[in-house]
């Protein structure tokens, strides 16, 4: 809640290459790739505040601040991370990198395959959370952090978090697991492949292989982002926003019209609610961003997450490993990623005993919460950074 | 009797390095003191948003959760000590958390106010709920849904199966061992299952 008048964080994008094969856990493997990140604020000399944080399916490295020369280019999570805010990078160097097969600067379908020459397209090796999660630890070691004194993230960013504290328990001080979940339900998964089939099938789609006949599957992208949208939203934030009102009956009224308003269009393809608009908006703006493969690579990527599987299911087991502490936060009307989901992880967390706080704040705004500015939210999250400031040596 | 004080009355019962719970464990004073004097660890349960952010701000682990929804994010027996001070009378469904709180930890502690202590018991014969230090609430906006006395939860604790390992009363600070029931503030149970 920085005040306007604050100089602003200046976020400057850098890239790391590596030349080293990052083998993967499909048993493919990536060479010759690079990973976008940005920094901000001052690594410690004993290099003992780092916080890196995770993005989930739509964000990017540029975690907080404004680029120098766009002023309106805010980081997807500034209202948290930024001088004085929860996330204080005045103490702590927090770190975001995107991931591999994204869309915003690392290697992704959009690169060029070395092997062919041409752009990855659908042969860009399908990656995991596990994946995403080596990666990082590679740009970490050449950053010289060996541990992180915290991972944090929301959503996919928080299965990024966990997966941290299993893969690299030496590494992790603390774990902040925000809006997430241990695996993705059958009803996510389900969201996941309508959006899927909604791009495959998109005939610009080409296979994957849309970039050699110059087109971008829009129309996919599109109800893509549709459907996901109202999965973000939860029935009450949507009603209070939207209700039935009517696109037209809005308009009149903006233009200060109060009688002879408009009644229903009686079409069938005509945008009639404003439910409808608001919809088709974000879905044209997604598509103008956004790549259709690293759409289909980040939500398999989702679907694919589950630590307890190679423990029989049992999230307990797969959590052992984990030494660090953790908070957990979930939201109240978060039906993508429902409260019950983040319980299962402190359940499993108690049987290990292990130093966890949970916080489940009750918000209206579903699993969008975790990226709003929810006064007892980003309180909670100060206080635990402020209790890991406390334990860092200068 | 002031918080502190029933804190630290109950703390000395709490076994050193023990693994608590903290039922309705408010700003998590208690569990800090534990912590910091006693060498406990553990977790408190709290659902008020800010009492939540209280203890992790003091660095208490807390788990925000409603108790009328159950304990069944605890295995059983996997604390030494489950506390409920001060939280019986919030509760709708108090015989099934004693149940509960028996089931979570090897031994419970249970702490109330005892609506028996003489001073009520001459409010009500005056015709007056009491209005103490120790139940300062007026009749009309009190959160204690219910009261009870030492001697009820007795009978509640033989009800619900329970072995009641000590039962005692607080007043002042010290333990009250001749007549609680009339005698005392609080009421004190240590059960076990």
């Amino acid at each position: 809640m920085g005040t306007s008048l604050e100089t602003p964080l200046i976020a400057t994008a850098q890239s790391m290459h590596f030349e080293a094969p990052l083998p993967l856990q499909s048993g493919a493997v990536l060479r010759n790739y690079h990973l976008s990140y940005e920094t901000y604020g001052r690594l410690n000399a004993s290099k003992s505040n780092a916080v890196l944080v995770c993005h989930a399916l739509n964000a990017s490295h540029h975690v907080a601040g404004v680029y120098a020369d766009q002023p309106n280019s805010e980081g997807w999570w500034d209202n948290m991370i930024g001088p004085g805010k929860a996330l204080d990078t005045d103490r702590f160097f927090v770190i975001g990198i995107n991931n591999l097969g994204s869309c915003f600067g690392s290697t992704g379908p959009m690169h060029t395959h070395p092997d062919t020459g041409r752009a990855y397209g659908s042969d860009f090796p399908v990656v995991t959370v596990e994946d995403w999660v080596d990666a990082q630890a590679r740009l970490l070691d050449v950053l010289g952090i060996h541990k992180l004194a915290a991972v944090m993230g929301g959503s996919l960013g928080g299965m990024q978090a966990l997966s941290w504290t299993v893969r690299y328990p030496e590494r992790v001080g603390h774990a902040l697991v925000i809006a997430s979940a241990p695996n993705l339900n059958a009803e996510n998964i389900a969201f996941n492949e309508v959006a899927r089939r909604a791009i495959v099938t998109d005939p610009d789609f080409h296979g994957g292989h849309f970039y050699d006949h110059g087109v971008v599957p829009k129309r996919g992208l599109r109800i893509a982002r549709m459907i996901g949208h109202i999965t973000y939203l939860s029935d009450d934030v949507m009603n209070e926003k939207f209700g039935r009102q009517l696109r037209a009956v809005a308009a009149a009224l903006k233009e200060g019209r109060t009688e002879d308003l408009p009644g229903y269009q009686f079409s069938t393809q005509e945008v009639e609610f404003q439910i409808e608009s608001y919809l088709r908006y974000q879905g044209d703006k997604f598509a103008e961003y956004f790549d259709a493969n690293t759409y289909l690579l980040i939500t398999r990527a989702l679907d694919y997450f589950d630590p307890a599987r190679q423990f029989g299911g049992d999230l307990s087991r797969a959590l052992a490993a984990a030494t660090c502490k953790f908070l957990i936060v979930s939201f109240s009307t978060d039906w993508r990623f429902a409260p019950k989901r983040s319980r299962e992880i402190v359940k499993a967390l108690l049987h290990n005993q292990r130093q966890v706080s949970y916080a489940e704040i009750d918000a209206p705004h579903g699993h969008d919460a975790f990226l709003l500015n929810d006064p007892r939210y980003k309180g909670v999250v100060r206080s635990y950074f402020d209790g890991i400031a406390r334990e860092i040596q200068p | 009797m002031s918080d502190a004080t029933l804190q630290h009355a109950i703390a000395e019962r709490v076994p050193r390095g023990a693994r608590v719970l903290d039922l309705g464990c408010g700003d998590g004073a208690m569990l800090d003191y534990l912590q910091r004097e006693r060498g406990c660890s553990g977790y408190g349960v709290e659902i008020a948003d800010a009492n939540v952010q209280a203890c992790i701000a003091r660095g208490v682990n807390v788990i925000q959760l409603n108790l009328e929804e159950g304990l069944a994010i605890f295995e059983d027996a996997s604390f030494d000590v489950v506390l409920q001070i001060d939280t019986l009378q919030h509760l709708r469904n108090a015989q099934t958390m004693l149940r509960e709180t028996a089931r979570v930890g090897r031994v419970g502690i249970v702490a109330f106010p005892n609506f028996a202590h003489w001073p009520n018991r001459l409010s009500v014969l005056k015709g007056r709920m009491p209005v103490t230090k120790r139940l300062p609430y007026q009749w009309y906006d009190t959160p204690n849904i219910r009261v009870g006395t030492h001697a009820d939860l007795a009978e509640l604790a033989e009800r619900t199966g329970l072995r009641v390992l000590d039962s005692f009363g607080l007043q002042e600070g010290r333990t009250v061992r001749f007549a609680p029931n009339w005698r005392a503030g609080t009421s004190v149970y240590q059960i076990a299952r």
